[in-house]
């Protein structure tokens, strides 16, 4: 039996990374992600790896877009304002098809905001927020486990498809502890990183990682074959977990550390009688469109929980059957901000047959 | 019969696409001659920035990464920390080097990372069209500083080789000019000298050429050339600033 562990979110995610074979680290202290650097500068030199603390979060992003240019499996993690000084990066390396794995434990914002639990990234995440017109893949986990296992499947997912992966998680996951059982890492068949700068080294070819595409249509055909990747995506990549939506009546949905709450408010309201399931995205791009067309087909009823003001619930109104309402319930993050279940349960109860 | 000129290996055979007295094809063979002395153009990966420079990979015949404005320290910090073997250099401007990308250069300097930087600076932002540089002389009138450089408004030209120098973590600073043929031979030793620092594994060099940029300067390229003489070597003087060989 594999070892039970009991470790913080983002020590979980440090781990994945290791065991997914990341041996270089680019990053720049932010709370409440500065976990994952310090466990990294602890174990990478160990392991004949790389730990570099950049001067800032754009030069790490950088450093990132560099090594993975290289042919090398490299990572970065900051949180919200850290991630917005990193989009630069994040769209030269989108526009480069570089692999890579961001991880964002979210805070609160705009601004400096606060250091509390956020899900006020969901749309610079899964609209491109850099400038351009470019997707990332992005995980968003709900548990300690899972911050280990979606950290292997970024790395996994952004080496076949090279499109950069998030990670994106929030103060809560990042910080708490609970059980982790890491499993150890069975490399999938991924395509030969045949792109990569190594040097010429005999090779006729030489090999340009860039994003300036200027000759007439050149641009355009670059775009569409991006696009093409972010429909593959679509079609073979969505993941998400469903409980209880068999006969439920209401669909209730949420990520990341909502959903950790809804799950408990759900499980109050079938105490209750009330046939209520859950939808939880756990890739956010792709989303879980054909999940949500599905589910609403037979139950016409949505109530979406963010920790914000109302994001994701744009896409969920834009995936559910056409007839179908979609309610929101949000808190924008701050101090004493997080709902409790019983809130959530509250506005279960109100939409369940209104 | 021996030859003793030809056209360097690590270079293509093709017209560049650089304005009529415009020095960057010269820096570009220095680079690719500096390359072929050390027999290294196949294990050389070049790191292209913004500007007028960054068609690096259509004249190098080598492996290219371009990186975002001002950043390709860091890019190039990500390439060496891989390859570590490998030799690895920047080709940056000074709107690229010395404005947006400061931090960057400082820092990368000052870790020591082991690649050499090709600093070239003609006092404006050329394919831009002309504006102000960090580089930009006292009085120089650029289409951002119509009225000339107005010390008191906009700071003073920023001496990037003197700044450098006095970091831990640099072994090379030097600056040259492409100008005359005396100054052009000069420039070609300095830039293989800092090559060199790579090769043998001895830590961060950097090279700053002064170049000229007659289109956006209004000037023909002879006139140019004297103004590189006149009124940019008196300010940014050559020489070697640190050489940790000595």
């Amino acid at each position: 039996m594999s070892k039970r562990l009991f470790v913080k979110g983002n020590e979980a995610v440090a781990m994945g990374a290791i065991a997914a074979g990341c041996r270089y680290y680019f990053g720049y202290p932010i709370t409440p992600q500065s976990d994952i650097p310090e466990y990294m500068s602890r174990e990478l030199p160990r392991l004949g790896g790389v730990f570099i603390q950049a001067e800032s979060e754009i030069a790490s992003i950088n450093m990132l877009l560099g090594a993975s240019a290289s042919g090398a499996r490299g990572m970065t993690s900051s949180s919200s304002p850290g991630i917005s000084l990193k989009q630069e990066g994040l769209s030269y390396m989108a526009g480069s098809e570089l692999p890579g794995l961001i991880v964002n434990i979210c805070r609160s914002g705009p601004g400096l905001g606060g250091i509390d639990a956020s899900q006020g990234d969901y749309f610079q995440s899964v609209k491109g927020g850099g400038h351009g017109g470019y997707h990332l893949i992005v995980l968003a986990p709900h548990s300690v486990q899972e911050m280990y296992d979606l950290t292997i499947l970024g790395f996994d997912l952004s080496d076949r498809y090279r499109v950069p992966a998030m990670l994106l998680g929030d103060s809560v996951i990042g910080q708490m502890k609970e059980a982790l059982v890491p499993h150890p890492y069975v490399a999938p068949e991924l395509p030969a990183k045949d792109w990569a700068v190594t040097g010429k080294g005999g090779r006729s070819d030489q090999k340009i990682v860039k994003s300036l595409f200027l000759g007439d249509g050149e641009l355009e055909a670059h775009n569409w074959r991006l696009h093409d990747k972010y429909r593959l995506l679509k079609e073979n990549e969505v993941r998400y977990e469903g409980v209880e939506l068999d006969d439920a009546e209401l669909t209730v949905t949420a990520f990341g550390s909502a959903a950790r709450i809804a799950k408990t408010a759900i499980a109050m309201a079938r105490r209750e009688g009330l046939k209520v399931g859950l939808l939880r995205p756990i890739t956010l791009f792709p989303f879980p469109e054909k999940a949500f067309a599905a589910a609403t087909a037979r139950c016409k009823r949505v109530l979406c929980i963010e920790l914000n003001a109302g994001q994701m619930v744009e896409d969920v109104r834009l995936s559910v059957t056409r007839d179908a309402d979609v309610y929101f319930y949000g808190r924008p993050p701050g101090a004493g901000s997080l709902p409790t279940p019983e809130e959530l349960l509250e506005q279960i109860r109100k939409h369940y047959k209104d | 019969m021996e030859k003793v000129f030809g056209h360097p290996v690590s270079l293509k055979n093709v017209q560049t696409h650089f304005c009529p007295g415009c020095q960057h094809g010269t820096i570009h063979r220095l680079v690719a001659e500096a390359i072929d002395h050390f027999g290294v153009q196949q294990r050389t990966i070049g790191v292209a920035s913004v500007g007028c420079s960054v068609f690096l990979y259509g004249y190098f015949d080598i492996d290219v990464v371009e990186a975002p404005h001002g950043r390709a320290p860091a890019v190039a910090t990500g390439v060496k920390r891989v390859h570590q073997d490998r030799i690895v250099f920047t080709y940056q401007g000074d709107g690229d080097l010395a404005a947006i990308g400061t931090s960057e250069i400082i820092h990368a300097a000052n870790r020591g990372e082991k690649m050499t930087v090709i600093f070239v600076n003609n006092t404006t932002y050329g394919m831009t069209g002309g504006q102000m540089a960090p580089t930009t002389l006292p009085g120089q009138k650029t289409v951002t500083s119509p009225y000339g450089r107005d010390v008191g408004i906009d700071g003073y030209p920023i001496r990037m080789a003197e700044l450098l120098s006095v970091l831990e973590g640099t072994a090379y600073v030097a600056r040259v000019a492409v100008n005359s043929p005396k100054n052009l031979l000069q420039a070609g030793k300095v830039i293989r000298r800092a090559f060199e620092y790579q090769v043998e594994n001895r830590g961060f060099s950097f090279v700053e050429v002064l170049s000229a940029c007659p289109t956006n300067w209004g000037m023909n390229p002879l006139k140019a050339n004297e103004r590189v003489e006149s009124e940019m070597i008196p300010y940014f003087h050559l020489g070697t600033f640190k050489d940790i060989a000595g």
